[in-house]
């Protein structure tokens, strides 16, 4: 097992592949972002072959680079030894060109149009969306509570240039924490950021939702 | 570029100095220094035309190369749009009154349940630039908003945008609802947007896929060109 690097190291550099192990070992290409969650669930269920290798969360900003930096990792893996292989990657705004490459490269992604959603659980999520009721909300998970100053502030440049703001968040109105954890640090975070963006705030404990089933997919 | 140009005073420069600097000026950001530059070139008898498309659309043309190339990122190319914007703003009643050439008109919108406008404004603003008339008519368009524009202003070309996956599906929509009607044909539909590709656009029956607000100028004038050819040989 790899050892789990602090959020500015998921979010700069990711995590590299582990050395495979057992012949039965599954590896799990996944975004920096949901690195401690998909541990938190295997460890929870004792699914030890679950190996886990990261792409930088910050690919977030800009997901054009998402569908080829998978394929890259999809491909290391499997010249380092790794027959099943699973991507824990929403489309995350690739607009089908992550599908694409999963589909070439004969892996499969987790459901999903961000992890915004399956986090929330898809259905619940899509539901949200065909109402327009969640249309002018901007999420958070744990992660990007905690990663909120790097990877959204300082990432759209506001912390230069707060000047910005109306132009980047005038539209949303509300920041809903979905909250993987109960974490009361997590939860302040995540108020903070609201009174920063100028955002009504609301908290939603979602635990790890699709997450769980698409891991013990992985597992079997 | 800005360390440079510290003592810089925008009047003292020749013209061609001068545009070159509001070049810089636009990658950097400095509404104050382009809003100068603006009222310097226009009252040294430069036509509004001539200010807008030399200094700002060619400054924002550059701007938007290095943000292709990676060069700036998505908060330098929002504080180059404020200081064009700006620029835009004491040229626009000018250029009314002058007569400026018209390439065409345009509607834009970003589509039902999508908030986002960031690129929809840039490229709004853009083809503005470029010559054309932009009906900008804001976010979350559902059909019937984009169909009454359409109604209202004629415009040769249709643009829509989206950010999220889940609600660029619905750009088909519109052009479906298009067809339904019998005017897809009569109108250019050009789709853009972070998760959009040349692929989709294909799919939902648009003419094109523009990558950024650049790539969409280039191809509103070479659908705009094609038409007049046609028109011209008909």
């Amino acid at each position: 097992m790899n050892q789990l690097p602090d959020d500015r190291a998921l979010t700069d550099r990711g995590l590299d592949v582990p050395v495979a192990t057992a012949p039965d070992q599954v590896l799990l290409i996944a975004c920096g972002a949901l690195a401690r969650e998909i541990i938190a669930v295997r460890d929870a269920n004792g699914w030890d072959h679950l190996a886990i290798t990261c792409l930088p969360a910050k690919l977030h900003n800009d997901p054009q680079h998402i569908p080829q930096a998978v394929r890259a990792r999809v491909r290391q893996a499997r010249a380092d030894g790794f027959e099943s292989i699973f991507v824990v990657y929403a489309d995350c705004g690739t607009g089908g060109l992550l599908d694409k490459v999963c589909a070439e490269e004969g892996v499969e992604r987790i459901a999903g149009p961000h992890c915004y959603s399956f986090f929330d659980g898809n259905d619940a999520f899509a539901a949200r969306t065909d109402t327009g009721e969640e249309m002018t909300a901007f999420y958070l998970t744990d992660f990007l509570a905690r990663q909120f100053d790097t990877l959204i502030w300082k990432g759209m440049g506001l912390d230069r240039h707060p000047d910005l703001l109306p132009m980047i968040f005038g539209n949303y109105e509300k920041l809903i924490y979905l909250a993987q954890t109960e974490d009361q640090l997590l939860e302040d975070r995540a108020r903070a950021a609201a009174d920063k963006l100028g955002l009504v705030y609301e908290r939603r404990q979602t635990g790890y939702g699709d997450l769980t089933t698409f891991l013990q997919r992985a597992a079997i | 570029m800005s360390d440079e140009d510290d003592d810089i005073v925008l009047s003292e420069l020749d013209d061609e100095e001068l545009v070159q600097q509001m070049h810089d000026d636009l990658y950097d950001g400095l509404k104050e220094e382009i809003e100068e530059g603006v009222n310097i070139l226009l009252g040294r008898g430069w036509t509004p035309y001539d200010v807008l498309t030399k200094a700002l659309v060619e400054g924002m043309r550059i701007v938007g190369i290095d943000f292709r190339d990676g060069i700036l990122f998505v908060p330098e190319v929002l504080l180059a749009a404020n200081a064009m914007k700006a620029g835009m703003a004491i040229l626009r009643p000018l250029l009314a009154e002058t007569g400026a050439p018209k390439l065409g008109c345009m509607v834009i919108g970003t589509v039902k349940g999508d908030i986002h406008d960031i690129g929809k404004n840039l490229v709004a603003m853009m083809m503005e630039g470029a010559g054309f008339d932009v009906h900008n008519i804001g976010i979350n368009n559902a059909v019937e908003a984009y169909l009454e524009a359409i109604d209202e202003h004629s415009p040769d070309i249709v643009g829509m945008s989206a950010l999220l996956t889940t609600t660029m599906p619905y750009m088909k929509v519109v052009i479906d609802a298009m067809k339904e009607k019998g005017i897809r044909d009569d109108h250019v539909v050009l789709v853009g947007g972070a998760p959009l590709n040349e692929e989709f656009g294909k799919a939902i029956g648009a003419d094109a896929y523009c990558r950024d607000a650049a790539v969409a100028v280039e191809t509103a004038k070479e659908f705009m060109a094609r038409k007049h050819n046609q028109m011209a040989s008909a």
